[in-house]
């Protein structure tokens, strides 16, 4: 490794520590830690429960389904989706149109890349909050059948590293859509976020989708991400379209889907940042 | 008398001049009308497909249609009626609206009319558009109320809206973070997507302080009179309805009496960028 390599990969993990830090100042500091708790704890809980009172409405109160657990453990993980998804877009859109800071990020001996991806990584902590919270509770009050100590571990660590790797390249991947665009960027995280929890089976087994959209759904790879973590934690699937694939196909599947959306996130996000720059929109008000 | 008139004139121009932006939003950005009402159908479609799986009666899937379809006015209380206020003052317009020889709740009212008429096109989108995918019929048991229901519904909700919005005035970046904080927990409480009898008397009871709720169960009895998932009599849900009209619109004028004379003393009316 050369001096001039050394020293960039240094600047990098510069820029996504000093973004961990910021993202997680303007994600927290914005009240007093009691009612941040407050805030962390009613939202995946709220989210949670809406389900589980769906649920219940309609099994007439029994929880020993094993769609129950499969809802249950989808929902809680997908707050992962929104979290890195939508944080990582939504940076860009904070910078430039709310606190008008993107231009001097940009002149600053700063990664832009690193440091997108370091706020992503602020919103990946305040949502591992929700997550355990919601894993917790539903453990706790609903008997959901995980044992976090008897898991298997060996399928869940790459499965869910994986795939949050994959979700921070969808996000940067939206980054550089946002900063190519002006009236749109505060739909479009919401309008992905929203159609992967339909396709990628969240919150229900892919089977009950239309064939289209299940093929659609085979085709993704937080499909595969929210199946691996479910079969690691629960010992089972609950899908009959996706029974039949062995947690190493799971796994091999989850990687090279997240290799292909990495090359295609880090291509788009290089030609959507030069396109920005060559038509001025790094520092543009919309005042929408 | 002249006075009056003279006032009252001003009163109803500014409610059209502020409800006017909201609907000739409508059709500047057609682009946006595509999204708001893709977005939720996505979140409907999910819900519906849940049901599915848990093989639910058909009645749910007209529910949760509902649901999808109201929680449309619930997003525009929150994001284009508690918030605004917060986002005037981020863009420098609150100073000028408070400067205006006018009535601040005229421009709530007029926020309120446009939002509430922009959001019905939106609301309905949505509600056809699901009725036709998913295949749901209702029966309308009796129209005329059915759209009293919807009409006290909306009014006493915008007024909540309108509290919000004096509340508001004195946040910063955390009304953002209140917004979405009253995002999730209301979808349960209100049961967008589910029969809200089913979370017990008190909690029903408690819930229906939200307009939502006895205006969501109420339009529900009346589209599906068979299911027998009614929490209250309607009748007794649209006179509450009536009531919460009329308390949360006087609350509104006090509240933002009140709270713009704090936000004046403690200078938050043109804190930016906090």
């Amino acid at each position: 490794m050369t001096v001039l390599q050394r020293e960039s990969w240094r600047e990098s993990l510069r820029s996504l520590k000093v973004a961990t830090w910021l993202g997680w100042q303007i994600e927290s500091n914005w009240t007093d830690p009691f009612l941040f708790a407050v805030y962390s704890l009613i939202k995946p809980i709220a989210g949670a429960m809406i389900l589980v009172v769906m649920y219940l409405v309609v099994s007439g109160g029994q929880t020993d389904n094993p769609i129950f657990p499969y809802i249950y453990l989808g929902n809680a993980f997908y707050i992962y989706v929104g979290s890195v998804l939508m944080g990582i877009s939504y940076a860009v859109i904070e910078d430039r149109e709310h606190y008008g800071v993107l231009k001097y990020i940009y002149v600053s001996p700063i990664q832009v890349y690193f440091y997108l991806l370091g706020r992503g990584v602020a919103r990946t902590l305040t949502g591992t909050i929700a997550v355990i919270i919601t894993l917790v509770f539903g453990v706790l009050v609903f008997k959901l059948p995980v044992n976090f100590l008897k898991m298997n571990h060996a399928l869940f660590w790459p499965v869910f590293l994986i795939g949050l790797a994959g979700l921070a390249l969808v996000g940067i991947l939206l980054a550089g859509l946002t900063l190519i665009t002006a009236r749109h960027n505060y739909f479009m995280g919401e309008a992905v976020a929203g159609a992967l929890y339909l396709l990628c089976g969240a919150v229900f087994p892919l089977d009950v989708l239309p064939k289209v959209l299940q093929y659609i759904g085979l085709g993704l790879p937080m499909t595969y991400w929210l199946e691996g973590v479910r079969r690691a934690m629960l010992g089972t699937s609950v899908s009959p379209v996706l029974a039949p694939f062995t947690h190493e196909t799971i796994l091999i599947i989850l990687f090279s889907s997240t290799l292909c959306v990495g090359a295609i996130s880090l291509g788009f996000y290089r030609w959507c940042e030069r396109r920005a720059k060559e038509k001025g929109l790094i520092d543009m008000q919309t005042m929408y | 008398m002249k006075n009056f008139r003279r006032e009252l004139m001003v009163f109803l121009r500014t409610v059209i001049g502020r409800a006017y932006p909201r609907l000739i939003g409508l059709q500047r950005e057609r682009s946006w009308l595509f999204f708001e009402i893709f977005l939720p159908l996505l979140g409907t479609a999910a819900f519906v497909y849940i049901y599915r799986a848990l093989g639910a009666k058909p009645e749910f899937t007209g529910f949760v249609v509902l649901g999808g379809a109201m929680t449309a006015y619930w997003m525009n209380v929150l994001w284009s009626m508690a918030t605004q206020f917060y986002w005037e003052k981020e863009t420098g317009n609150l100073a000028l609206y408070l400067i205006a020889p006018t009535s601040r709740m005229a421009i709530l009212l007029g926020m309120a009319f446009g939002g509430m008429v922009a959001t019905t096109v939106r609301a309905l989108a949505v509600l056809i558009l699901g009725s036709l995918v998913f295949r749901v019929t209702f029966t309308v048991s009796n129209w005329g109320a059915l759209l009293l229901v919807f009409f006290f519904t909306l009014v006493a909700l915008y007024g909540l809206g309108m509290i919000f919005a004096s509340a508001f005035l004195l946040y910063g970046r955390e009304a953002w973070h209140m917004a979405n904080l009253l995002q999730e927990p209301v979808f349960l409480l209100s049961g967008f997507y589910f029969p809200i009898k089913s979370l017990g008397f008190w909690i029903s009871a408690g819930a229906s302080l939200i307009p939502i709720t006895l205006g969501l169960d109420a339009m529900r009895q009346l589209l599906y009179p068979q299911a027998g998932w009614g929490f209250l009599d309607v009748g007794i849900e649209t006179t509450i309805l009536a009531v919460l009209s009329v308390v949360f619109l006087i609350a509104a004028h006090r509240m933002l009496l009140w709270l713009e004379n704090v936000a004046r003393r403690e200078g938050r009316l043109t804190v930016r960028g906090q």
